[in-house]
């Protein structure tokens, strides 16, 4: 019995073969498709929209014209706008911090201290909160700063009410309420990204070789130096890692600064209500570069310090 | 690194804590759906009770808004794990000039704010005339689940022995064959994997959906609009649940179907 009786020729075959001969006809029909999708649906968008933040804005007629104009672009240096960009970068770089030094010991648990099963269980504790619906974990806050609700009660029980008082009373901390305060706000947000944080120092920590800690030991440094000296300069990349996702998701946020925490605009807020209530989309869209040039400097800053090696 | 020597009460104390917070609102959330207060958030709670699920249940607003967003994550979701597939497939073992490129193009729509991503889709749909609904959203959708479904799937390709395909091919199958037959079993928790999390990832989703959704709404921003309604407390709550749920399991049975190889799915958003 020759191959060829075995060897049915299907149309299906025929196409086959032609695929199998052209691996970059097989690659080009593979690829054409969500190439083209990402192309003109994802860049095209971006392109129109740096296009439309040329346009000119009529005031009067609340209408968007084509007439070309640098102005939008300009306005971003205004005085008031500057204020907005320092107040979102302050509580990014805030927020950041505060992710990190809480992140820090749950990462370093899980990779150096627990079994297989107990980081199985902190690894399904870490992914659950993070994925769990955003608008759902923002209503749960407002719940619990509510006046009332459950930390003002806790508080209340620790006999602490009137050190809280004294503590929303602080410029730049506080608020009328846990709610309005700025802490409120920079504690939702702490949450929200704090597992964005966790798992990459996790992983960065768990790539630490055995020996170097052991060898570290063996030369008679205790375990504060082994720490200070081996563990952390090794774990450091994770951290930056890390801190490009909670830098990044507080830069672009517009839902938690409306929801909790004093007035004054984000970034985001300012280009969604450019966008929405104002109608000048040419302005929001001129605005949008500001996000996106803080985080490609933010990004080449985590590249020099090795962070993408860690992800 | 691992070491079995005990740890110190402090650092087990932080890393504990560190959890119980992530998990601190999840719990409030799940208690205040059977609360029987109705206008206030007030702690302790005063009762125990089923009522408001009923309730929610019956609301025809509710209810249209779980449908619609059910229908999105859905379509988002298939499209996804196709164009998802399809570049991971490509991708895996081709080596051109360009490909850092298209790679890092894949991953824009989820590296750049969310805020980014809508409005530039809101103003490209703008010029070109076309009205918001479902189909808008889920286009947004699929642009940035892709990504998810494409990570996921890639990984197991790069696991798969290339010998597997050959020794199909040698056997007498033709490409088609291979792929019903050897690729699509061996890829297919990981591609079931990254479908979940994609229709959680959509189903959840509100920054690029308030641009790009016009007056439809989705199960998250009825959620938000929600927010400024303290009569409808209980109702938000009993939702709040629902969509805590909802976006939950399907990171579990993510988890559950790759847990024993390289890559665990749901480790980056």
């Amino acid at each position: 019995m020759s191959m060829n009786a075995l060897y049915l020729r299907t149309p299906l075959r025929t196409i086959s073969d032609v695929l199998y001969r052209n691996p970059r006809l097989l690659l080009a029909l593979l690829l054409g498709p969500p190439l083209l999708w990402f192309t003109v649906i994802y860049l095209g968008s971006l392109l129109a929209l740096l296009w439309q933040g040329f346009y000119s804005f009529d005031d009067f007629s609340m209408s968007v014209l084509p007439v070309l104009t640098f102005d939008n672009y300009a306005r971003i240096f205004a005085e008031a706008n500057r204020d907005i960009i320092l107040r979102t970068l302050a509580i990014a770089g805030a927020v950041t911090l505060a992710s990190a030094v809480i992140a820090f010991p749950v990462a370093y648990y899980m990779a150096v201290h627990a079994g297989k099963k107990m980081k199985a269980f902190f690894y399904i504790g870490v992914m659950l909160p993070m994925w769990a619906s955003y608008i759902v974990k923002a209503y749960s806050w407002t719940v619990i700063l509510a006046k009332g609700g459950i930390l003002y009660w806790m508080v209340g029980k620790l006999g602490l009410l009137p050190l809280l008082e004294a503590f929303l009373e602080t410029p730049y901390v506080g608020g009328s309420t846990l709610s309005t305060s700025h802490f409120g706000r920079f504690l939702v947000f702490t949450y929200l990204w704090l597992p964005f944080m966790i798992l990459p120092i996790q992983a960065a920590i768990e790539r630490i070789p055995h020996n170097l800690t052991q060898a570290s030991q063996d030369l008679g440094a205790d375990m504060a130096t082994t720490f200070r000296h081996v563990v952390l300069p090794l774990a450091f990349p994770g951290i930056v890692a890390g801190s490009i996702f909670t830098f990044s998701l507080t830069l672009g946020d517009y839902i938690i600064p409306t929801l909790i925490g004093p007035s004054g605009l984000f970034i985001g807020n300012f280009v969604y209500v450019q966008q929405g209530a104002a109608g000048n989309i040419p302005l929001a869209a001129a605005f949008t570069v500001v996000p996106i040039l803080l985080i490609g400097l933010y990004l080449a800053f985590a590249k020099r310090l090795g962070a993408f090696d860690a992800l | 690194m691992h070491s079995d020597a005990g740890s110190p009460w402090w650092l087990k104390t932080a890393a504990w804590l560190g959890l119980a917070f992530m998990h601190l609102p999840i719990a409030v959330i799940a208690m205040y759906a059977f609360n029987t207060e109705s206008s206030s958030f007030s702690f302790p709670l005063q009762g125990f009770t089923l009522e408001w699920f009923g309730k929610a249940y019956a609301r025809q607003d509710v209810r249209e808004a779980v449908w619609l967003s059910l229908k999105i994550a859905t379509q988002a979701t298939l499209l996804a794990m196709l164009l998802g597939t399809m570049s991971s497939a490509a991708l895996y073992k081709a080596n051109f000039f360009g490909k850092e490129t298209i790679t890092l193009l894949f991953i824009l729509p989820i590296a750049l704010p969310g805020i980014v991503t809508g409005i530039a889709l809101l103003s490209a749909y703008k010029l070109a005339g076309l009205e918001s609904g479902i189909l808008t959203i889920v286009t947004g959708h699929a642009t940035f689940c892709i990504v998810v479904v494409y990570n996921n799937v890639i990984a197991r390709f790069r696991r798969t022995s290339p010998s597997m395909l050959e020794a199909s091919m040698d056997l007498g199958a033709d490409g088609f064959q291979t792929f019903r037959y050897v690729v699509l079993p061996n890829i297919a928790t990981a591609l079931l994997a990254g479908g979940m999390l994609a229709f959680a990832l959509s189903f959840d989703e509100i920054i690029v959906t308030t641009f790009t959704a016009g007056s439809e709404r989705t199960l998250p921003i009825w959620m938000l609009n929600q927010l400024s309604k303290p009569r409808d407390t209980p109702i938000t709550n009993v939702v709040a649940l629902m969509v805590m749920l909802m976006t939950a399991l399907p990171i579990l049975g993510a988890y559950y179907l790759t847990r024993d190889t390289d890559s665990v799915a749901g480790s980056g958003k």
